[in-house]
């Protein structure tokens, strides 16, 4: 639409233009017939040429949370999660049904974990990661507020449970590389998370509930944590780890090895790696579609059986006969 | 303090070169004579007023005066030694306030007053609770606010409110007055209130000081006495007391108080003892508000909030159990859970963290849901309740059709609780005289010695001036002219030279008389011709004393000892012996003249019943039956009847009568009834002269009222102390009676009788509403309406029926008739049968009067109406609803009733669906989060949701929404049946409302959860849908049903959700909140935008298909007049001749 507008201007621009033209050798050319060169008459107004391309969202899901544990721990995963001398790595194959247009999105999607929980909910001090200065806000933070060598930064549940499983992707043994830059909102970065608070004495408890942070890089610049601090608002979510920007064709075989450190044991959490190109209406999600189904129809059905029921037995409108103290018995004259 | 004590007893003094001589007060509502009152309060420093008194003769049910005072009850007031008066007690200062507040305690005050509301109350122990760390649900800030607005909002109510008395008190409270401070006169600020006009009546009463008194002016020494007067009480037509002066003891009576708010007329000056001041002013005892009522809407609504209360603690409770299981289920992994994390490894031991043990932990979930889902509860609604109805008020008091010219007196709302009951009303009660009537009262006829003159008419014109006499030079004139017989006007011309003569004589010079009317003498512009204008507190005097004039005898003065009567040019002079004062048991007044001649004659005038109880047995009994046809043709014509009597007294039996008198006058002990029993002594073998008749005209537009009220189903019920003659041609000519009912009338003498022909009766109307039935086989939901039976009854009867079993049949009786007429009821009587009507039926009744003797019925009603017209404010201070004309109850009910009904009706049950979507979309988020009662809305949405995202709009609608038009409700009154069937709020439509409150909570709620489950929604966008799809959900649902749009409601509508996002926006603009940016990350996908789409639509379409249906197939009235006001340009022809027959003529049927 906007184009169309756009368009409409430059050509009368552009028309206004060829008259002056025409005007300066009007002597020489004026009978000429050659008619006037405009991009309207010449069908040459700048389009927009939408083509109805069936915008289908491709998405594998992997659950991986049990096939990771080798099979001598199978009846006793906590033990392997929670042991530090156990390897943790695993790989995965998985195949690309269709051609996935790049950029690939990487998510990881977690079963049963409660981020919308309230105490969970509450841990946290977002003053404290926005600025160095309120570093020692830490009192909605408890259990996780302060060690034994000041304020833990970032404090709270929600950064001590960090995510920290690791993906690595190849494709016919070629690394696939990993984006993780501009995976969290830009406000959050720029606004919520400050760029002068480093992390400190953060996962030094006696309880390792995630991933470490490096004290190096400023919170903002910590993206998987920005990305994690967004709680989800349901039990099943996913959060995005990264973008693969190449397409993956058809039927390719994607190894992933999976760092499998993340304790979803503990409560029967799934895990899964879900890999997902995206149209503009989102992920893979049928529902919408289904319920714009159902109610169109219903709809239809319900302007139809009005139409109906306005042909076949019609209330004329306003008509004071109808008034119930109008309404007489038979027999009553008028 | 200052002394205390005001008025009473007033001493005055003759003004040598008044030519009136009496002191006569007359209440006015100006104020303006403040200084011109130059008075004088025995007592120093004091404050002072002087106050104006007023006195209803006839309503014993005031008069205490039989009541003795004793020493507990009394008050002692020392004249002129402040000191020693209130050594005892401190008596109140004069100094009003009516203002609740001073700038100091408002606040304290304010709050105070506020939180002995429940709804206040609610919301402080919510907002106490989420305090406590361990429930703290909302931040601090947000948990206090609901709180703070709903006390902010009344506060800016009652300070406005407060600010406008105070500024009353001040003006009056400056008013300047003399007092008498060590014996001299000293300008004092006359602290005083505001000129209320107490009784209302704008006519004359008679004060005077007593005789003692009088003199002492004059004497120079200093005063001393002592006054024992009654405790301050609320009586104005009471008063006693006694004076002891110069070892005398005085009696003081109703009639030597001058009350606080009336006015002093006919004298420069009076003097004065405060006795009472301040706010033991009998005006300001008054004053108290209007009777707290409560609604009937409301009382339903209470028992749905019940419901609602109910299923708040039942989703507390299925909360409460949920997270018990689920805490129960995970015992064993809470330690560990990142989640939950019950353990805290910091310190050495490991301790639990924030948890406190199963019990208490589920007991704090139940707390935490009530405080989440607090709202389920509206408690708002009240208060947007009180807005609605102070708009709505606001309408009724500016809308011209209820605004009175001839009394500029504007509609009042004295209640502001019950503007919705007007809607629903099933029974009205009206009084007659000064109701359906003006009031105004003109003599119309005379009956003399046997002989009818009543052909007034022709005449009227030819003598343009009147009667009118020359005094030294200049004309007197009455005020107001009168129709005059010309037959008549010649015999009393001719002077008392023939037989006919002497009794007209006798008969005018008695209506001159007879009587406590004042003359006063009014300048006009020319300075020849003075008016007279008799002020008195009877209209029927005052119409009788301008006939009198009109045929040629013309008082001219009264004082307490004399009347001068200008007859036929001849000024004479009469001494007024003795007056017996006219009271409700011998229902008539007589005096006692002494003529020039020295002949003493008592003249007498009363009711009919009671005259000829009186009269002499030797008089002629043909002139007796001739006089009593009279008065049946008299009163058959609707007017008001009065007979005359005449007795000479001989010297002896004036010796006696003159002793009784005194004695009886003076008496300490039950002086009223003393008075009394002289009076019947003397009022015995009189001599009938004549009756009078005189009219009462009907108010304009009465007929058509009461047509337009029985055509919308309500019963009028008259109720009125009239014969029952008058009555009945009152009623016809009210159309209250037509002339195709039947009748059935019910006089008995004692209970026997009255059972009987209350059966008789009963088994009549079956029998006519069967026929009638037959006949119509009536399908009209008006059906014992449509039967013409009309039942008379008098007071009599009513005596035997009223607080006996047969008040049951009597109701019965009543109803099957459509007009029920009462007469010679007493005011008592009144109430009793609003409450034989209100006792056993649950519709509404509404009385509707205008004076003193209406109070009883009126408080009695469930709406009280009180007509301000001659007879004074009694009535409407003790009214809800305040107008000036009968015909004004038509537009009061038919049309702003009806929409006050639907509005609130609509209001409410929207408030309850509002709040109850809200808080089942918190709800259904519980369940997907371990039922720990997080929110995805944020915190302030959720407090801002009842406050600003939704409220504005269902106030808007509240006050501004018509369902119909002005026209329509008032062409079909029938569609006032829409509030007797309550048809806007019931039940039935209560559970539907609620069931589309858990379809739309759950479409609102599941639509964007199904979307986006599995996704990577956070908690703060999908919370932003919630809220953004809530209230633009609940905004279009009022959009729905807003029938009309006007600009006021686009934009509150409109607004509303514009104001939401705003609201939503700049909450998510905050960086220390967790939402930051939430709202602008998820506008951007196109997920919103469908989900927001889908949700309205889903959630609108069940309630869009019922509505659609129903409207189509089962219209109901309002719903056809609605649609016939918008197409009415189509199908005016042809509907107008359907539609008018049935409205016209309703018995028809």
């Amino acid at each position: 639409m906007e184009m169309d507008t756009n368009g409409a201007t430059t050509s009368s621009a552009a028309g206004g233009g060829s008259t002056s033209t025409s005007d300066s050798s009007s002597a020489a050319k004026k009978n000429s017939k050659k008619p006037k060169y405009s991009r309207f008459t010449q069908q040459e107004l700048p389009a927009c040429k939408p083509i109805l391309t069936p915008g289908l969202v491709v998405e594998i899901v992997d659950r991986y949370d049990e096939g990771c544990v080798p099979s001598n721990y199978s009846n006793d995963k906590l033990a392997y999660i929670q042991s530090s001398r156990t390897n943790k790595s695993c790989t995965r194959t998985l195949s690309v049904p269709k051609l996935m247009k790049g950029p690939v999105f990487i998510y990881y999607q977690l079963d049963n974990f409660y981020q919308n929980h309230r105490r969970y909910v509450k841990s946290r001090s977002d003053k404290q990661l926005r600025s160095k200065a309120y570093e020692s806000e830490t009192k909605n933070c408890d259990p996780e507020g302060i060690s034994p060598d000041g304020p833990i930064v970032p404090c709270g549940l929600i950064a001590w449970s960090l995510f920290n499983d690791t993906y690595g992707f190849s494709v016919k043994s070629k690394m696939l590389e990993v984006n993780k830059k501009n995976i969290a909102w830009d406000s959050d970065k720029e606004n919520k998370f400050g760029s002068d608070v480093y992390p400190k004495n953060f996962q030094i408890g006696g309880l390792i509930g995630g991933a470490t942070l490096n004290s190096s890089i400023p919170l903002s610049e910590q993206e998987d944590l920005i990305v994690w601090m967004r709680t989800a608002a349901l039990p099943t979510f996913r959060k995005l780890y990264g973008r693969i920007e190449e397409d993956l064709q058809a039927n390719e075989q994607i190894t992933v090895v999976i760092q499998n450190n993340y304790n979803t044991y503990s409560f029967g959490g799934k895990k899964k790696l879900v890999l997902s190109t995206t149209s503009w209406i989102g992920g893979k999600n049928d529902f919408l579609g289904v319920a714009y189904i159902t109610v169109g129809g219903l709809c239809l059905f319900l302007a139809v059986s009005f139409i109906l029921l306005y042909v076949i037995k019609p209330r004329p409108l306003g008509d004071p006969s109808y008034l119930s103290w109008n309404r007489s018995p038979a027999g009553n004259p008028t | 303090m200052d002394s205390k004590i005001p008025v009473e007893n007033l001493f005055s003094i003759e003004p040598v070169l008044s030519s009136s001589s009496r002191r006569s007060i007359s209440t006015h509502s100006k104020a303006s004579s403040g200084n011109s009152i130059r008075e004088v309060n025995f007592s120093d420093l004091g404050s002072k007023p002087v106050r104006y008194g007023s006195h209803g003769a006839e309503s014993e049910t005031y008069s205490m005066s039989q009541k003795e005072i004793n020493d507990e009850d009394a008050r002692l007031v020392q004249i002129n030694d402040p000191v020693k008066t209130n050594e005892r007690f401190e008596f109140a200062g004069n100094s009003i306030r009516t203002g609740k507040y001073s700038i100091l305690t408002f606040l304290p005050r304010n709050l105070f007053e506020q939180f002995h509301r429940v709804a206040y109350i609610y919301f402080l122990v919510i907002a106490v609770l989420n305090q406590l760390p361990q429930l703290a649900v909302f931040g601090r800030g947000a948990s206090i606010m609901p709180l703070a607005i709903v006390l902010l909002v009344t506060a800016v109510k009652d300070a406005y409110e407060d600010y406008r008395r105070h500024r009353s008190d001040t003006i009056e409270n400056n008013r300047l007055a003399s007092v008498l401070v060590n014996d001299h006169f000293q300008q004092k600020k006359w602290k005083n209130i505001q000129t209320i006009n107490l009784d209302g009546e704008s006519n004359l009463k008679t004060r005077y000081a007593k005789q003692e008194t009088v003199l002492k002016i004059t004497e120079k020494e200093k005063i001393a006495g002592l006054i024992k007067c009654e405790k301050p009480n609320r009586n104005i037509y009471g008063f006693q007391a006694n004076m002891e002066i110069d070892g005398k003891r005085v009696s003081l009576g109703p009639s030597n108080i001058i009350l606080r708010g009336c006015e002093l007329k006919n004298t420069a000056w009076a003097v004065g003892v405060a006795v009472y001041a301040g706010r033991e002013t009998k005006v300001m005892l008054n004053s108290s508000g209007a009777p707290s009522k409560r609604s009937r809407l409301e009382t339903h609504m209470n028992s749905e909030i019940i419901f609602l209360s109910l299923f708040l603690i039942a989703l507390c409770t299925v909360v409460s159990v949920c997270a018990a299981v689920w805490l129960r289920r995970h015992r064993d992994e809470l330690d560990y859970l990142p989640f939950y994390r019950r353990k805290d490894f910091s310190e050495a031991e490991e301790e639990n963290y924030n948890y406190y043990g199963w019990g208490l932990e589920i007991f704090f979930t139940f707390l935490m849901s009530v405080i989440v889902f607090q709202i389920m509860i509206p408690i708002s609604l009240y208060i947007s309740m009180e807005l609605v109805r102070v708009g709505q008020a606001y309408f009724m008091i500016r809308d011209t059709q209820m605004y009175d010219e001839s009394s500029d007196s504007r509609f009042q709302c004295r209640a502001l609780n019950i503007n919705e009951d007007l809607g629903q009303i099933k029974y009205v009660f009206s009084d007659k005289t000064g109701t359906l009537t003006e009031n105004k009262m003109e003599f119309q006829c005379a009956s003399i010695w046997g002989v009818d003159y009543s052909g007034g008419k022709a005449t009227s014109q030819d003598q343009e001036d009147g009667y009118f006499v020359e005094v030294d030079g200049k004309v007197l004139r009455p005020k107001m002219k009168v129709k005059t017989d010309p037959e008549l006007l010649q015999i009393a011309k001719n002077g008392k030279e023939t037989k006919d003569g002497c009794h007209v004589h006798d008969f005018f010079l008695a209506l001159a008389a007879c009587n406590t009317i004042v003359p006063l003498i009014l300048d006009t512009p020319d300075p020849i011709v003075k008016l007279i204008d008799y002020q008195g507190e009877s209209p029927d005097e005052q119409a009788l004393v301008y006939a009198a004039a009109s045929y040629g005898f013309m008082l001219i003065e009264r004082t307490s000892g004399h009347v001068v009567i200008d007859i036929q040019g001849v000024r004479q002079r009469f001494n007024v012996l003795g007056l017996h004062e006219f009271d409700s048991d011998r229902k008539r007044m007589s005096v006692i003249l002494g003529f020039p001649d020295q002949s003493v004659k008592v003249f007498v005038k009363g009711a009919d019943t009671s005259m000829f109880s009186v009269m002499d047995r030797s008089m002629n009994i043909n002139v007796k039956r001739i006089t009593e046809a009279h008065l049946y043709s008299y009163s058959s014509l609707g007017l008001r009847t009065l007979v005359v009597g005449m007795r000479e007294l001989s010297t002896s039996e004036f010796d006696d009568w003159h002793s009784a008198f005194e004695a009886a006058s003076t008496a300490l002990m039950g002086r009223a009834s003393l008075l009394r029993k002289v009076a019947s002594n003397i009022e015995n073998n009189l001599c009938i002269l004549g009756a009078s008749g005189i009219e009462d005209k009907l108010q304009q537009g009465v007929p058509e009222a009461i047509e337009s009220l029985r055509t919308a189903g309500i019963k009028v019920w008259v109720l009125t102390g009239d014969k029952q003659e008058t009555a009945i041609s009152i009623g016809y000519s009210s159309k209250l009676l037509t002339s195709k009912m039947t009748q059935i009338i019910i006089n008995s003498n004692s209970m026997e009788s009255c059972r009987k022909s209350l059966e008789d009766a009963i088994i009549m109307s079956k029998k006519l509403t069967t026929i009638s039935g037959n006949i119509n086989n009536t399908g009209g939901t008006l059906g014992t309406v449509l039967t013409p039976v009309a039942l008379i009854i008098d007071g009599t009867s009513l005596v035997y029926i009223l607080d006996s079993e047969l008040e049951e049949r009597l109701f019965q009786l009543a109803c099957n008739c459509s007009v029920v007429l009462c007469c010679r009821v007493a005011p008592l009587q009144k109430a009793g049968i609003v409450s034989l009507v209100k006792k056993r039926t649950v519709d509404m009744t509404l009385a509707i009067g205008d004076g003193a003797n209406d109070v009883s019925m009126i408080q009695m009603a469930d709406v009280g109406v009180g007509i301000s017209g001659q007879e004074g404010r009694q009535a409407v201070m003790a009214s809800d609803f305040a107008m000036g004309q009968f015909r004004f109850l038509v537009t009061l009910l038919l049309v702003h009733g009806h929409w006050n009904y639907q509005r609130m009706g609509y209001m409410i049950l929207y408030n309850f669906y509002r709040n109850a979507v809200f808080v089942l979309v918190l709800f259904w988020y519980v369940l997907f989060t371990c039922f720990t009662l997080t929110t995805a809305i944020t915190e302030w949405s959720s407090v801002l949701y009842s406050v600003i995202y939704t409220s504005v709009p269902t106030i808007v609608v509240g006050i501004l929404d018509k369902d119909l038009n002005r026209r329509t409700l008032l062409k079909y009154p029938q569609l006032y049946g829409a509030g007797h069937r309550q048809e806007c709020y019931n039940k039935r439509l209560f559970w539907i409302t609620m069931i589309d409150t858990f379809w739309q909570s759950a479409v609102a709620f599941f639509i964007p959860l199904l979307a986006y489950w599995g996704g990577t929604i956070d908690a703060s966008s999908i919370g932003d849908l919630w809220t953004l799809a809530v209230v633009i959900l609940v905004n279009l649902h009022l959009a729905m049903d807003v029938i009309r749009w006007n600009w006021i409601t686009h934009v509150a509508i409109w607004g509303s959700i514009i104001a939401t996002f705003i609201c939503v926006i700049i909450i998510d603009a905050i960086p220390t909140l967790v939402g930051y940016w939430a709202i602008f990350e998820i506008v951007k996908t196109g997920k919103f935008w469908l989900c927001l789409l889908a949700i309205i639509v889903a959630a609108l379409i069940p309630r869009f298909v019922v509505k659609v249906l129903y409207q189509l197939y089962t219209p109901c009235d309002v719903q056809i007049a609605r649609e016939a006001e918008k197409f009415r340009t189509l199908s005016e022809s042809a509907a107008v001749e359907i539609e008018m027959n049935p409205i016209l003529d309703p018995p028809r049927r």
